[in-house]
């Protein structure tokens, strides 16, 4: 296995005695969408201040491509991009200009073609010479990519990066990170729009009250935490839901007419219809509906929050 | 395009970077931040060189203008010195944009270096202007240029270290300004700028030698004029350890201190 892009081991935070991160380990192969999901305050962000630099870590390692963070920072804050989650950006300077100063910061000189790319692709050049607060929050959004992007790093981190966006441009964002990742560059990102990171991300991890919950494929997390629900709908209505119906959970709605079953994702659904046909049941129409990673994230959280 | 072309690292472009940006910072506010000082400083030329200072004598062989143009020079070095520093370093943690610094390669010394050498450029230019303009007041002796330009330099640079001690202490606004309106401005009229602490009672005189602008004021003096209260040796061995002092105060601030990561 190659060295990873990201391994983090027994990382630890505090603030103020409350723990923020808590002895969460993972890490993140080269060339992996990864997601890092959590409610507000489950220490995402501190997490990905700590991988980059801006919080000191209390305990634990965090390695970038085999380097310490810490012993060999020059050498990974080189190699992280990092998009923080609010809107930091310095008035005096035009999009330009602080794009130039930004890869000087990086030890690179500048890249005029590579400038120039990320410009055109994220529709920044009619704003290039705006100083920044005459800049909308999206084109603000647009720039700080550019601005995590502008020294070719190999691990670009994403902190919720299409909050307050609108539907039109968190869709090109979305589509320039596919290209910059088919190009090689390895994503970590937070969002709260969990349908996109399910569409998204190859691997994705549940952070709660500072704690991992889950670490899974997103493939594998939809399989064994998901369940499906199938809508029976009838065509004359029944009293009560039929006895010995092979699923985790029925409800008949008002009407009498829609039942609705719960299979877990590993159940066949083979065995609930030949049921429902030796029940005889007058059935007009069957819809089938996965959980989403939504419904998933929620109960996760929810049963974490409980336990602790 | 092929982004896997790793870009060559070179390891003090971030330095020259961070100094350009912040002379860039300063030249773009230039009206505030060179002109005003600038004015006020003529102001005070004008009063005490033109008007209330031909009826006043304070050092023997000298005019009042005489007396007080090092004190004006070293006030708008000082002044501008720290003020640049304590402003941008501290507007960017208050707006948060000091993170695009923290995730970069930028080391601690290149960080301080590049923060002093800004302010150092903008508090000696400063100076440098207001010692032109005192040319229409009055003429100075130079009788120990090179001194002169060491203690103009070692004053600049302690009170940058001065400024980045502020700005990473200083929580809001108020906290800030009170470096400027409670320390630096009293030491400044209280140091000697517009008379000799040898004409004060001799408690006032012994409490004087406790404010570290007497020793940058009279150094100064010594080095323009040729005359000072003190030994030029203490005057220079007092700034030069005090500077030390507070630049590793600030270095340990800008390595360690959590209000900074964190």
């Amino acid at each position: 296995m190659s060295t990873p892009a990201l391994a983090i081991r027994n990382l630890s935070k505090k603030y103020e005695g409350t723990a923020a991160v808590n002895n969460i380990s993972l890490s993140i192969q080269p060339g992996e969408i990864f997601g890092l999901l959590g409610p507000n305050g489950a220490g995402k962000s501190t997490t990905i201040n700590m991988i980059g630099g801006v919080t000191r870590i209390d305990s634990g390692k965090i390695e970038v491509f085999g380097f310490d963070n810490r012993k060999d920072y020059r050498t990974t804050r080189r190699m992280v991009g990092v998009m923080h989650q609010e809107i930091v950006i310095d008035n005096f300077f035009t999009i330009d200009q602080a794009l130039r100063f930004h890869a000087g910061y990086y030890g690179v000189r500048d890249d005029a073609d590579w400038r120039q790319h990320l410009i055109d692709r994220l529709g920044l050049k009619p704003h290039l010479h705006k100083v920044m607060i005459k800049l909308s929050g999206g084109m603000k959004r647009r720039f700080m990519i550019a601005k995590a992007m502008i020294h070719k790093p190999r691990l670009l981190i994403l902190d919720e990066p299409t909050a307050g966006v609108d539907v039109e441009l968190r869709h090109s964002l979305w589509n320039f990170v596919r290209e910059i990742n088919r190009q090689g560059t390895t994503i970590l990102l937070t969002t709260h729009y969990l349908e996109e990171a399910e569409q998204m991300c190859n691997r994705i991890a549940i952070m709660n009250h500072g704690n991992l919950i889950a670490l899974e494929s997103t493939r594998t997390l939809l399989k064994e935490l998901g369940t499906r629900s199938i809508l029976i709908h009838l065509q004359t209505p029944i009293e009560k839901v039929p006895d010995n119906l092979c699923c985790q959970a029925a409800e008949l709605d008002d009407t009498g007419t829609t039942l609705q079953l719960t299979l877990s994702t590993d159940q066949p659904v083979g065995d609930l219809l030949r049921r429902l046909c030796d029940i005889g049941l007058p059935i007009s129409d069957i819809e089938t509906r996965k959980a989403s990673l939504e419904e998933i994230f929620l109960q996760m959280t929810q049963t974490s929050k409980a336990i602790s | 395009m092929n982004q896997r072309q790793e870009p060559g690292f070179r390891a003090w472009l971030p330095f020259y970077t961070l100094l350009q940006k912040e002379i860039r910072r300063f030249l773009r506010v230039a009206s505030q931040t060179l002109v005003t000082p600038v004015i006020t400083a003529s102001l005070y030329l004008f009063i005490f060189g033109a008007t209330l200072g031909e009826r006043i004598s304070v050092l023997e062989g000298f005019s009042y203008a005489q007396f007080v143009i090092p004190g004006l020079i070293l006030m708008g070095v000082i002044n501008n010195s720290f003020s640049n520093v304590a402003s941008s370093l501290f507007m960017s943690r208050y707006l948060g944009n000091i993170v695009d610094l923290l995730v970069t390669p930028v080391t601690p010394t290149q960080f301080i270096m590049a923060y002093t050498l800004a302010a150092m450029l903008r508090g000696l230019g400063v100076g440098a202007v207001v010692g032109l303009i005192s040319c229409l007041f009055a003429t100075l002796p130079w009788s120990h240029p090179f001194a002169a330009i060491t203690m103009a330099c070692l004053a600049s640079f302690l009170f940058a270290q001065f400024g980045i001690v502020a700005a990473i202490h200083a929580d809001n606004f108020d906290s800030l300004s009170m470096y400027t309106n409670f320390i630096i401005l009293p030491l400044i009229y209280l140091g000697g700028v517009f008379y000799p602490i040898s004409i004060l009672p001799p408690f006032w005189a012994t409490l004087s030698h406790l404010n570290p602008l007497f020793y940058m004021i009279d150094g100064f003096r010594y080095a323009l004029l040729g005359v000072g209260d003190l030994s030029y040796l203490v005057s220079f061995g007092v700034v030069a350890i005090m500077a030390m002092a507070l630049f590793i105060w600030a270095a340990s601030l800008i390595m360690r201190s959590h209000r900074l990561r964190n």
